[in-house]
């Protein structure tokens, strides 16, 4: 099967308006008799969901948590980007749209980047109209930051919940929606497998995580917004639940999975504090802004440091090695994600680790204390202030700043990060990889379309900070609503879809047989054992630096690990009733899928890019030499696996990505 | 209007209306009765006057009276919807991390006070309503007693030290019981916080000198018979 | 400070609702945790607890949660008599063990309100939040990219902060946990407020605060009383000052 990503012909920046006009619509009295579900409620399925009803279709919304509201969105701290030029600082469409292709080490679809940026600004307006409360300046205007690198400020936010008022922007239009009937909401509901009918995506089967009772929900079109797979590592900033089953589930179907190697790693988390952890949180990159990162500068000093032998503050300066200034004196400190957390990486795996664990860098707000404490003293007219009053003044300022991030700091660690510096570390954050869509957002399954975190998306191999918001909204909110209505035009006759079919007996068939093993195997271990030793895999193999000789053995052992268990794994309680660890079970065995997949995919993939770091392929000489090489004449295309039964057996689509607005330039940060 | 009396917020709000109406007329009942501290005859004219007048005895006399009774009913009416709400209590409750005693209390203060009433209107107000209405003496003197009858009575009343220690109780009771009620009155009337702490401070202070002024005058006539 | 101390490890018992099922009759049970570290979250040792629980066969203790970051509302245990336990400004999942002693024993229940039955040993069903949302915690406004230009009314910052900080609520359950009548009125204040102080929101300001209010009394939610436990046990600071505003918006809307 060829791949035809559908884009339009056409100049770059008619491109979605002429398509707009040019589809096909259905009109408002047949949208009463069309079906659509949702999966996911996050910010994608969340605003998909509430557009949809708001258009007439009959809804259909599933989630794993309680209400919408908990999706994991709601995590999300900076902002959202929009290309508003509110701030008169040159930004427009175009920009966004280059920094986005850029960011993303030009893996992306221009087309689909295009119309991201175009959409940008509507989200802003929508969601004011909403009510969300995003912060403004003393005039009553929206106020703007800059973040993650870019030339202008174009990001807005809510303190420091952003993703959270978005989705509870989307959530509100959503509970309208379910207020007038048009929505119909699934809480504590799982998706277990995708039906197909003569080829069409034409329901899903679900488990009522409360009851345990297995349901068949039809509709003619089926919409997966379930996020991203972070947790195939075990640790990382994802919710407990967050998960890949229903992409994993559809992948089986016949949708195809695109880059899945493309994963991004935070550099500024929390490190784990021991083997109990069970997620990492993260701290918000604008810390980059002004703290300095480092480690010891001799191994002696790190080994105390280590054993508790020793604190930070006795370390004189001359014995520090702040190694991204020293690496990359021209961005220092706010070098791009991807390239902080290999860096902290390769000090740590070298032995400069500062905590128990050996996996921690400082983060080192001391320097910003004293020269904030300066221009304060100087802006007040103190002559000649003592020590203290200036680290007094800094402080109050980093305090404004960052006040509830080191709150948290303190909570989470139990230390002072005012006083001894913060420790982080990278943590798996987001992934870029998933679902491969067409631009009308549908995979390679006629109805069956892919929204949100969950599809391959806008981001190539690097997502650029405060675009994930963007992203989620407007692929629910402007692009899934008017595309999915060209498809749907030809199912006005079809009338409502049977779930008593040949067809949804299969899949339900197919779901309670593999949750009858799992309760019925009474193994050794729990999920958890498996989890973890999958993440440790994960992580050590296929992490943040990636060679072919550990990705070859990571399969291996993926493999191995699977197949143990599938042999030997153990869930208690029953199948007619809430029963967390039978969830666990599912995802889990999914994710010992899709890791062997992802590592195929890195191993596929001999070049270094975005997020995705190949040894094999570093720069040799030059000013470069030692960094990531990007390798474009062999791999400017879209990695789509068609799923053959094993994951080592997944064939092979290339998507040549073509780039013609804009030049391709290798990243430079020195 | 009639449904916002039905729906919670009108009930706890209609709840701070009485309370309110009642925190007045504790205000007066006091500023007369410190009177017989200071003037025996200012004290006998301004009960006779209280006592005699048309509009307060038929007018607001059944409006008072009304208001204590709405205010008890519908705290008994709160008290059993808000255990219905909650059919299975905590095995550990640590109420005193977040609230106070007196907040958490009011029935069993209010239960107090609604007994000190009782108490009250055998001590005083029947026999009055008694006298005036159905023996039809309406002239405020007593037999044996110079002027007006309600200063002797005060005092007499006032001479049994356990009825004495029961008004002092039921007086420290109110004073719980208002520590809580002034402020809340005021938030269930929609008072914002920015005129919280000064609001705060006027409630402590009411709270506190009120009960306390009423103890005194009840000690001042026990020792001064 | 940590960093020269030695870990410390804690032995604790734990006295833990059980409940097979909303059905079903429920009861506390005790359990033993060793080797505790101090730096581990509340769930973090719950994980633990459920872990041997697993390995002997027996069924793990239910419990809500997700991000474990404190964000999305979805934790709601009660721990040793109060909502999210006894620190402040936290979920339970931002609740570390060392608020805890080595040797202490630990009440866990599910939060309580007739409106938030339980589900299964500490699960509760909070779908009566979602009602009471249903009912009116929105804008009327569809999707369109069409709407007017975010920039065209100009809102204070001061109202725009005060919304912000009503809009923080996570919808826990907290509120209704901590206080003595299950009163809601923390939480739904706190949306009534968020739309009420935002010009967008003040068009249908009065249909809100009715509807939602008639919803939550629907639900059997109690009656405040204004003893402010919500305001100090709620994971993020929501202000009592909401619910006055949401009496305020009521008479308003009444009159």
């Amino acid at each position: 099967m060829a791949l035809n990503s559908k884009i339009p012909e056409g100049p770059i920046k008619d491109k979605w308006t002429d398509y707009k006009n040019h589809i096909n619509l259905v009109n408002p009295a047949n949208k009463r008799h069309i079906d659509v579900i949702v999966v996911g409620t996050g910010l994608a399925g969340g605003s998909a969901a509430a557009t949809l009803a708001e258009l007439g279709y009959n809804v259909k919304a599933f989630a794993y948590q309680d209400s919408p509201r908990r999706a994991h969105s709601i995590a999300a701290q900076g902002g959202i980007n929009a290309a508003k030029n509110y701030m008169g600082d040159g930004d427009s469409t175009y920009r966004l749209f280059y920094d986005t292709v850029k960011g993303g080490d030009y893996r992306s679809r221009e087309a689909n980047v295009y119309r991201l940026a175009e959409v940008s600004a509507n989200i802003i307006d929508q969601c004011v109209a909403q009510g969300v409360p995003f912060a403004r300046d003393y005039g009553g205007l929206l106020d703007n930051r800059s973040f993650g690198g870019v030339l202008v400020s174009r990001t807005f936010y809510a303190k420091g919940q952003t993703g959270q008022q978005l989705l509870l922007g989307a959530y509100s239009a959503m509970n309208r929606q379910i207020a007038r009937g048009k929505i119909e909401m699934f809480n504590r509901h799982e998706m277990l497998d995708v039906v197909k009918v003569n080829g069409k995506a034409r329901g899903i089967i679900a488990r009522n995580l409360i009851t345990g009772e297995i349901e068949r929900h039809s509709a003619h079109a089926v919409v997966i917004a379930t996020g991203g797979y972070g947790n195939v590592y075990y640790l990382s900033t994802n919710a407990m639940g967050s998960n890949a089953t229903a992409a994993w589930k559809i992948h089986k179907k016949g949708a195809f999975f695109a880059n899945p190697c493309f994963t991004q790693i935070h550099p500024t988390c929390i490190p784990r504090s021991g083997d109990y952890q069970s997620k990492l949180t993260l701290m918000s990159e604008s810390l980059r802004n002004d703290g300095r990162i480092w480690v010891p500068k001799h191994i002696e000093d790190a080994k105390s440091l280590q054993q508790r032998k020793m604190k930070p503050t006795d370390i004189p300066e001359e014995n520090r090695d702040y190694f991204l200034e020293r690496r990359y004196p021209a961005f220092g400190n706010l070098v791009p994600r991807d390239v902080a957390s290999r860096a902290a990486k390769e000090r740590c795996d070298a032995g400069f680790g500062v905590n128990a664990t050996g996996e921690a860098v400082y983060l080192d707000f001391a320097a910003a204390i004293e020269r904030y404490g300066k221009t304060q003293a100087k802006i007040q007219n103190l002559e000649n202030p003592s020590k203290e009053k200036i680290y007094d003044l800094g402080r109050a300022i980093v305090e404004e700043k960052y006040g509830n991030l080191f709150q948290m700091y303190e909570k989470i660690v139990d230390e002072d990060p005012y006083k001894t510096p913060m420790m982080i570390y990278p943590a798996t954050h987001y992934t870029m990889g998933g679902i491969w869509v067409d631009y009308n957002l549908m995979t390679t399954v006629n109805g069956l379309y892919c929204i949100g975190e969950a599809n391959f998306s806008e981001h190539g191999a690097n997502r650029l900070g405060a675009s994930a918001l963007m992203q989620g909204l407007a692929d629910g909110y402007f692009v899934l609503p008017y595309t999915i209505g060209d498809y749907l035009s030809n199912e006005i006759r079809t009338g409502k879809i049977p779930t008593n079919t040949p067809e949804f007996d299969e899949a339900e068939n197919d779901v309670k047989e593999r949750l009858n093993f799992f309760i019925n195997n009474k193994g050794e271990h729990s999920v958890d054992y498996y989890h973890k030793k999958l993440g440790k895999i994960m992580w050590d193999k296929v992490g943040m630096s990636r060679n072919a000789q550990g990705l070859i053995s990571a399969m291996a052992e993926i493999k191995e690990l699977r197949e143990d268990f599938w042999k030997n794994v153990k869930v208690p309680g029953k199948l007619d009733e809430m029963n967390p660890e039978l969830e666990k079970a599912g995802r889990v065995a999914d994710f010992l899928e899709l890791g062997e997949l992802f590592a195929k995919d890195a191993l596929m993939r001999n070049e270094s890019c975005g997020g995705h770091f190949r040894e094999e392929s570093v720069e040799l000489d030059g000013e470069q030499k030692g960094e990531a090489k990007r390798n474009d004449k062999e791999y400017a295309f879209v990695a789509a696996w068609e799923y053959k039964g094993e994951p080592s057996a997944a064939v092979l689509h290339k998507e040549e990505l073509e780039f013609k607005d804009i030049e391709l330039k290798q990243r430079s940060y020195k | 209007m009639s449904g916002f009396f039905k729906s919670s917020i009108g009930r706890k709000v209609a709840m701070a209306l009485s309370a309110l109406f009642l925190m007045f007329f504790l205000l007066q009942h006091f500023a007369i009765n410190i009177l017989s501290v200071f003037s025996e005859n200012a004290f006998n004219e301004v009960s006779h006057f209280m006592g005699t007048n048309f509009l307060i005895q038929f007018v607001l006399q059944p409006v008072l009276i009304f208001g204590v009774v709405f205010h008890f009913i519908m705290g008994f009416i709160l008290e059993i919807r808000n255990n219905k709400a909650r059919q299975i209590s905590y095995v550990k409750n640590n109420g005193s991390a977040n609230s106070t005693w007196m907040s958490r209390n009011m029935i069993y203060t209010g239960l107090v006070i609604l007994a000190f009433i009782i108490l009250h209107f055998i001590d005083f107000w029947f026999p009055e309503i008694n006298t005036k209405y159905i023996q039809g003496d309406m002239s405020g003197v007593h037999e044996g007693v110079e002027g007006y009858r309600y200063f002797h009575e005060l005092q007499e009343k006032f001479v049994s030290p356990i009825r004495v220690g029961a008004y002092v109780i039921a007086f420290i009771f109110l004073s719980l019981h208002l520590m809580h009620g002034f402020a809340s009155a005021f938030q269930s009337m929609g008072g914002s916080t920015i005129r919280k702490k000064s609001l705060q401070s006027i409630g402590k202070a009411y709270s506190i000198l009120i009960p306390l002024g009423f103890i005194f005058i009840a000690l001042y006539h026990h020792f001064n018979h | 400070m940590t960093n020269n101390q030695q870990l410390k490890y804690m032995n604790l018992t734990l006295k833990i609702w059980r409940q097979e099922d909303s059905k079903a009759k429920g009861r506390m049970v005790d359990y033993k945790v060793t080797e505790i570290s101090e730096h581990m979250s509340f769930l973090e040792m719950m994980d633990v607890l459920n872990e041997q629980l697993v390995n002997k066969g027996e069924d793990p203790v239910a419990f809500d949660h997700d991000c474990r970051e404190g964000i999305c509302g979805m934790c709601s245990m009660y721990i040793n008599g109060e909502a999210h336990g006894p620190d402040r400004g936290v979920t339970t999942c931002q609740l570390h063990m060392r608020m805890f002693k080595d040797g202490d024993t630990i009440t866990i229940e599910p939060f309580r309100a007739t409106a938030f039955p339980v589900i299964k040993d500490l699960v509760v069903d909070r779908s009566s939040f979602e009602r009471i949302q249903q009912a009116g915690g929105y804008i009327s406004v569809n999707t369109s990219g069409n709407t007017q230009d975010a920039n065209s009314i100009p809102i204070s910052k001061h109202a725009a902060d005060e919304a912000m900080d009503a809009a923080m609520c996570i919808g826990c359950g907290a509120c209704v946990a901590s206080c003595k009548n299950s009163s809601a009125m923390l939480f739904v204040g706190a949306k009534v407020s968020q739309y009420a102080l935002l010009p967008q929101g003040q068009v249908e300001a009065a249909d809100r605060v009715r509807n939602m209010v008639a919803q939550m009394d629907l639900e059997g939610f109690g009656n405040c009383t204004n003893t402010g436990a919500c305001e100090i046990e709620c994971p993020k600071g929501i202000s009592l000052e909401n619910i006055a505003r949401m009496n305020r918006e009521l008479m308003k809307a009444s009159i």
